[in-house]
């Protein structure tokens, strides 16, 4: 008998858990706990040779943990996953694997602003140099690409405008320049975009956004798609070169198409620790249950409420790629055929100082720098997630200083158009 | 039979089937996948004989190296080969020649040889190619899974107490077929250069 292949929902509630041994509860447990007893000197060594499966010190994993990278993983469509302290951290372990001081990666101009801050100014100290490309102009990527680039980074749904970047077309491109494809997919959701089967290699998530959901949680995984080869041409020695703490071992040799998230964990989680405690990613395993439920309102009311601010006399421009006519509507019907998020931008007739007043007289919505939170969540970029930009930078990433931004949550869409209402005519 | 892809019970058939296996091409060399491979089969219960000529008069976790696959001198159930895919033929070749015959041949992920998987199909015999024993007993059982890997197989069941040596169930439910769609993209890709 061939079994019949679960969905995404029963995947988002079974993936990963199984009942505890000892006490059969059900509810992955919380195990808070630094570090795992040995059963005797050689599964000691089996572990640390990375020759058994096992835990051995929470900065390297737990099992709580495991549940939700495998959860992530299967949700992704991946082989592996490897879960952070947070997204930010997800994506230094992923670029300290793939990167040494003087090499390059190209990255979509228009990202969440904590990831160019991080691109710009952290990696750049650590001689990992970005180069900048145009997710609108395809043929921008491919001539960023040099003989020293590594690695490819776009988000599927760009931060904070809500644009739907063409995953294939720069899928192609990194494919013809011979790296991985890096997609962060935390605005989609793998709910909405599985980045995987549009082909990208790694997805980062920030998993405090929707996947956790509830806005209680800082965390961040990285998936790994097993797509890559990451011997050819040894352009990534952490992974195809022997190991000297682990006995000369080769990682991809060793761990075959889950190497990448393997080699994440136990060289880069271990050395440069940036683990997620187990109580985060408990809360965070319990709000991806709901992921399908939650993204379906989300999208539903995010779709709503689009559409009542484009017919608004005060409303100047919505961008969201769920509106018939919104430039990225086409990409949006490709990509996520199921909603286009809810985190979009609008821009006021009354510019900056507008923003400013529509910020200050809601009373539904929070003032407030996150975004995929049950609770519906405003925010003014220019004065804050992108205020480290300059100016042209800014409406580059898509910030302009006139603009709003709203993370749409699953409360009644009527209470929200009702607060909006209010504020914008006070 | 497709050896792109396997569906799970395909697998799960194999492993819960084969009480004794031979690994042709086993390392002594704490290092070596081989190594890793041979030592987690034994510890699940497998009855490992290891076969590598050049470490005759040695043995690897207690277990006497021997030259070839027909200085065995019992049945074995299935051959696992950690051979590169050029040399895969004269041990199926080898294999075929056993009495009785083994019942599986399992070449080791990157490994892979359609001609000698045909001959052996013929004589009876069930094939598996490009797959580790090793990382399809840890993802069936979702032993795997502590390391954050997709098991990509759902259970409802209390999982067993785990010891030391013990064999684990593998009859959990299936989440697909033998592979994730991106694998198969990779293994496509590879054929299909840019």
């Amino acid at each position: 008998m061939t079994d019949r292949p679960p969905g995404f929902s029963t995947l988002a509630v079974h993936a990963g858990a199984q009942p505890d041994p000892t006490t059969g509860a059900r509810v992955t447990p919380i195990y808070q706990t630094t570090s795992f007893v040995f059963n005797d000197a050689d599964h000691a060594a089996s572990l640390f040779g990375l020759q058994a499966f096992g835990n051995i010190y929470t900065r390297i994993g737990n099992p709580t943990q495991a549940v939700l990278e495998e959860r992530v993983a299967a949700l992704e469509g991946g082989t592996a996953a490897l879960a952070t302290a947070s997204g930010h951290a997800a994506q230094v372990v992923v670029f300290q694997m793939l990167l040494r001081p003087g090499d390059e990666f190209i990255a979509a101009r228009k990202l969440y602003g904590g990831s160019i801050n991080q691109f710009t100014h952290a990696f750049q100290s650590f001689g990992w140099n970005v180069a900048w490309a145009d997710p609108d102009d395809i043929s921008s990527f491919e001539r960023a690409v040099t003989p020293r680039t590594k690695a490819i980074f776009i988000e599927s749904i760009a931060n904070p405008g809500g644009s739907v970047t063409d995953i294939e077309a720069v899928a192609a491109v990194a494919r013809k320049a011979g790296v991985p494809l890096i997609v962060d997919n935390t605005l989609a959701t793998p709910y909405l975009i599985r980045p995987i089967d549009h082909g990208a290699d790694i997805v980062v998530h920030s998993l405090t956004k929707f996947l956790g959901g509830h806005g209680n949680s800082i965390g961040g995984i990285i998936v790994d798609a097993g797509t890559f080869d990451w011997s050819k041409d040894n352009k990534y020695p952490m992974l195809s070169e022997p190991r000297p703490e682990y006995h000369g071992i080769k990682i991809q040799e060793t761990f075959g198409n889950f190497a990448f998230a393997i080699a994440c964990r136990v060289l880069g989680l271990r050395d440069l620790g940036p683990a997620i405690s187990p109580f985060n990613a408990f809360l965070i395993l319990t709000g991806i249950e709901t992921l399908p439920l939650r993204m379906q309102k989300h999208c539903e009311n995010a779709k709503a409420i689009a559409e009542w601010l484009s017919t608004h006399p005060a409303v100047a421009a919505v961008n969201y790629a769920g509106l018939l006519g919104d430039k990225y509507n086409n990409l949006a019907r490709k990509y996520a055929p199921k909603g286009a998020g809810a985190v979009f931008t609008f821009s006021l007739k009354g510019g900056y100082d507008a923003g400013v007043n529509l910020v200050s007289n809601l009373k539904l919505f929070s003032h407030l720098a996150n975004v995929g939170d049950t609770r519906s969540l405003v925010i003014h970029p220019a004065s804050t997630t992108h205020s480290q930009l300059d100016d042209a930078a800014k409406i580059k990433s898509g910030a302009a200083p006139d603009m709003v931004r709203l993370s749409i949550g699953i409360e009644d869409k009527e209470d929200l158009i009702a607060d909006l209402e209010q504020a914008l005519s006070a | 039979m497709n050896h792109d892809a396997y569906d799970d019970n395909y697998i799960r058939a194999i492993l819960n089937g084969v009480k004794s296996i031979a690994m042709v091409g086993a390392s002594p060399v704490n290092v070596r996948p081989s190594y890793f491979a041979f030592k987690y089969l034994a510890q699940r219960g497998y009855d490992m004989i290891p076969v590598n000529p050049g470490h005759v008069g040695k043995s690897l976790l207690g277990k006497p190296f021997v030259a070839s696959l027909l200085d065995i001198g019992r049945p074995v159930d299935m051959i696992d080969i950690f051979r590169n895919s050029s040399h895969i033929g004269p041990v199926v070749d080898e294999a075929l020649k056993m009495t009785p015959p083994p019942k599986v041949i399992w070449m080791q992920l990157g490994a892979r040889d359609d001609a000698a998987a045909a001959k052996a199909e013929a004589a009876g015999l069930t094939v598996v190619m490009n797959r580790c024993p090793k990382i399809e007993y840890g993802r069936l059982s979702s032993e795997i899974s502590w390391m954050g890997v997709n098991s990509r197989t759902l259970s409802s069941k209390r999982a067993p107490m785990p010891t030391q040596g013990m064999r684990l169930s593998l009859n959990r439910m299936s989440v697909g077929g033998g592979e994730t769609t991106a694998s198969d993209r990779a293994a496509k890709n590879k054929n299909d250069p840019a």
